[in-house]
């Protein structure tokens, strides 16, 4: 245990090393932050919603941070709401049980590029009478354009984008660009903007609450991608699930090689024999092949896949390296002792071979970790990632099949891959340091 | 990357004049179990793929389910049958379904299915496909393999020889030069590795693709091709550059840090110092005392590399549209296509087994020590 000990404080000599425990280190605190800050249920919630969950987010919408490095300024998306009061709203009664509602909302617009989209929801109670919308817009040179006026029912959506009517008054198809445009050079005009809503209650205990929804061209941290959703629970929850792939996979399937490789070799005639005959056996099949079909016909559980990657990973070339190095333990002195004083041979194998081997097993453990990562996310992109589960690679899927580099959403496939590489490196690394300090033969080259 | 062989040393002290003989008794001793064990280990593997390629009849379900969609809704939108009478279109229906089944062999129990594919298999009689159809139209699964097989060989000969040939290069000067800045350089990116080819391909297609725009996204030539030759190979090579450099980046130092810890190892050994010692030219103490007993690990690796030039490489061909043997493989498993995973696993299957068997023979040329079936 202190030769153990010695040799992971050799650890910190390797500049490599400190860096992959650095990572993982990093790793291990996001994937506790995400799990904190979304609980699972939430995460799943929020990563299948439609638009019900997201209709606040803008489309393939950049991370807002990129405004930063860019000249030219990318619309910020926002969301007002009557009910909280970030839309501004006044109710006075009025003769005979008719009330008015006076909303606005004015915000600075100060961007390069049009918005998405803008689109206003009304909730409304009443009994037979439904209420009237008035909408009108001010533009920073004075101008006031009327919008629309309508009576709503309970629920009302009004997309300014769509409104045929508004687009022959204005003479136009794009109504969002002509709203920000100046009339007369049709060119974006910046300056503050007003949304002005006039509502019109015709009975006692009417009520109109309306959300103005403002979809820029970038969002949040993360950005957005084809159904909305805001990146960053993907990006969060990718790290705990790429996290227990990764390290259940390596470890599972590096233990029980060694568990198999010391029982085969103790045991030795037919035991060992079929466990190679197992292993030539499992050289033949197509691994890859065996996922794809398993994650197509069968289930795409990560719980299921995760189970065939280690079994498909026992009998390997490890198994190999592993019983050449027991057949070498096996004729030491301290197992002949052992044998001497009348141990059964499952106490040889679990008390005596496997601890030996422990400082072996580490590096080859910390090393596989990033080929099982980027196992998950090869079968993510090749649509066969857990339906239900947030990964970074269902988000490379999602970007690749929605061609976001050919369109030029570049951040969508970045994000992912870059957290993706960085995890894969870090581990590398690590391995490769714990390579170098527990295989004597390497730490002298 | 070690293989089932490992050759062992003797030292028989056989009577010389039956020496010939023994050898002869030996080595076809030696051949004819080798064979079987390696059959029988083919043949189970075979069987296995098989067996998991319709998921224990699972698959079966399926495919009756599409068979009974399709057939339903074509004879039911067919106009001319909208004059039939109910029973008799109906009857129509489940004939035509069973037809179907039949055509395919779904009315057979799904053990005797298995072993008829097993041994069209391992008699290499690759039959046809359920699905997929080669771009001339046929659906013999041998002509569909056929097609792929020269897009995978020249994807993966180019990549994996460039590689091969490369890293042994640069690491024998590595070895030379041990310690030097591009030694340190080497085993500082060899982490690097880690990653897989198709995600230096998304990268690449990024730099390269989308913002430089200098070369193609994906496919193996322009659409549509050019008719003339030279145009064609231009084109074909501006395809080919983002997938072959995808392949070799994302081993290129390990590689070279495998092969340069290897030569390193064996470089220190005493006969080494002794040759040089003697005043041996360096390029002699590496070819006789350095590469010749490394010999059988790189062969190994070479035979490894033929073989996985059949493979192909699934997800960068599927990344960059590259029409190989691995997409077709994934579209295969797609569109449930049996006799094509089959028809492929199999001759994967075979290639290894003739590797592993020769490769026995090649020790024995390359290292004295080593005897066959000795």
């Amino acid at each position: 245990m202190n030769a153990l000990k010695n040799s992971l404080q050799k650890l910190f000599y390797y500049p490599s090393a400190v860096f992959g425990l650095f990572v993982v280190f990093l790793l291990v605190l996001l994937a506790v932050y995400a799990m904190v800050k979304i609980p699972y249920d939430e995460a799943i919630r929020l990563w299948r919603g439609g638009e019900d969950v997201w209709y606040q987010n803008p489309k393939f919408a950049a991370p807002a941070w990129i405004n930063y490095f860019s000249a030219e300024k990318y619309a910020e998306s926002f969301a007002v709401n009557t009910r909280d009061g970030s839309l501004s709203s006044e109710f006075t009664p009025g003769a005979e049980g008719t009330s008015t509602l006076i909303a606005g909302h004015s915000f600075n617009f100060d961007y390069d590029t049009y918005p998405q989209d803008m689109i206003l929801y009304f909730t409304s109670t009443y009994a037979e009478k439904q209420p009237f919308i008035s909408l009108e817009w001010l533009t920073p040179d004075g101008r006031t354009v009327r919008i629309a006026n309508m009576a709503i029912s309970k629920e009302f959506t009004y997309r300014f984008a769509q409104d045929e009517r508004l687009k022959t008054r204005l003479k136009t198809d794009d109504i969002i660009a002509s709203l920000f445009s100046d009339p007369e050079t049709g060119s974006l005009m910046k300056g503050e903007y007003q949304l002005l809503i006039t509502g019109t209650t015709f009975e006692p205990g009417s009520t109109i609450d309306a959300e103005f929804v403002f979809h820029g061209q970038v969002y949040g941290l993360a950005g957005t991608d084809q159904a909305r959703r805001d990146l960053m629970v993907p990006l969060l929850w990718g790290a705990p699930v790429a996290l227990m792939f990764g390290l259940i996979a390596s470890l599972g399937s590096s233990v029980l090689t060694m568990i198999i490789a010391a029982v085969g070799t103790w045991y030795a005639g037919w035991v060992d024999e079929l466990i190679q005959r197992i292993t030539e056996i499992n050289l033949v099949l197509p691994f890859l092949s065996i996922l794809i079909m398993i994650g197509t016909f069968y289930s795409r559980s990560i719980w299921v896949i995760l189970g065939a990657t280690i079994a498909l990973s026992i009998f390997t070339g490890a198994i190999k390296s592993f019983r050449s190095i027991f057949l070498q333990v096996k004729e030491s002195m301290y197992i002949e002792a052992a044998r001497a004083y009348g141990a059964s041979g499952s106490r040889i194998v679990f008390l005596y071979l496997i601890p030996r081997m422990i400082p072996l097993l580490i590096p080859g453990l910390v090393s596989s970790v990033p080929a099982f990562v980027f196992l998950e996310a090869s079968l993510a992109l090749l649509g066969l990632g857990d339906p239900v589960l947030p990964t970074w690679g269902k988000i490379i899927q999602d970007a690749n099949s929605n061609g976001a580099l050919y369109r030029g959403y570049y951040y969508w496939i970045l994000e992912p891959t870059v957290l993706l590489m960085i995890t894969g490196l870090g581990f590398a690394m690590l391995g490769f340091a714990l390579d170098r300090i527990f295989n004597p033969k390497l730490r002298e080259i | 990357m070690t293989i089932a062989v490992q050759p062992a040393s003797e030292n028989s002290v056989a009577p010389k004049v039956s020496a010939r003989a023994s050898t002869f008794l030996r080595v076809s001793r030696y051949v004819v179990v080798r064979v079987l064990t390696l059959f029988v280990t083919v043949v189970i593997g075979i069987y296995l793929t098989i067996v998991i390629a319709n998921m224990g009849g699972f698959v079966d379900t399926i495919m009756k389910g599409e068979i009974r969609d399709r057939v339903t809704q074509t004879i039911i939108n067919n106009p001319s049958y909208q004059s039939m009478e109910p029973e008799v279109r109906q009857q129509l229906i489940q004939d035509t379904i069973a037809a179907e089944e039949e055509r395919r062999g779904l009315n057979v129990p799904i053990a005797v299915r298995n072993v008829r594919y097993l041994s069209n298999a391992l008699t290499l009689n690759l039959g046809r496909a359920h699905n997929m159809t080669s771009d001339s139209g046929s659906k013999q699964v041998r002509l569909i393999l056929l097609e792929r097989l020269p897009a995978t060989l020249l994807l993966m000969g180019i990549s994996q020889l460039f590689l091969f040939f490369s890293s042994i290069l640069l690491a024998l000067n590595l070895s030379r030069h041990y310690g030097n800045f591009w030694d340190k350089l080497v085993v500082t990116l060899s982490p690097t590795s880690a990653v897989p080819p198709w995600f230096y391909g998304i990268f690449l297609i990024l730099i390269f693709a989308a913002l430089l725009k200098v070369l193609p996204f994906g496919g193996m030539v322009d659409s549509p091709p050019p008719s003339n030759p030279l145009d064609y190979s231009l084109s074909l090579l501006k395809h080919l550059a983002l997938p072959t450099l995808s392949l070799v980046l994302s081993s290129f130092f390990l590689s070279i840090y495998n092969y340069r810890t290897f030569f390193l190892i064996y470089s220190s050994e005493d006969y080494v110092d002794m040759a040089k010692a003697k005043g041996l030219p360096s390029r002699d103490v590496e070819r006789k005392y350095i590469l010749r007993p490394t010999l059988p690990n790189i062969i190994t690796n070479f035979a490894l590399l033929i073989i996985s030039l059949w493979t192909g490489a699934t997800i960068t061909e599927t990344v960059f549209l590259w029409p190989g043997l691995g997409r077709t493989l994934f579209q295969a498993i797609g569109l449930y296509d049996i006799p094509i995973i089959v028809g492929s696993t199999i001759i994967y299957a075979y290639l290894l087994a003739m590797t592993v068997f020769l490769l026995d023979f090649m020790y024995s040329l390359v290292d004295p020590r080593v005897k066959v079936g000795g």
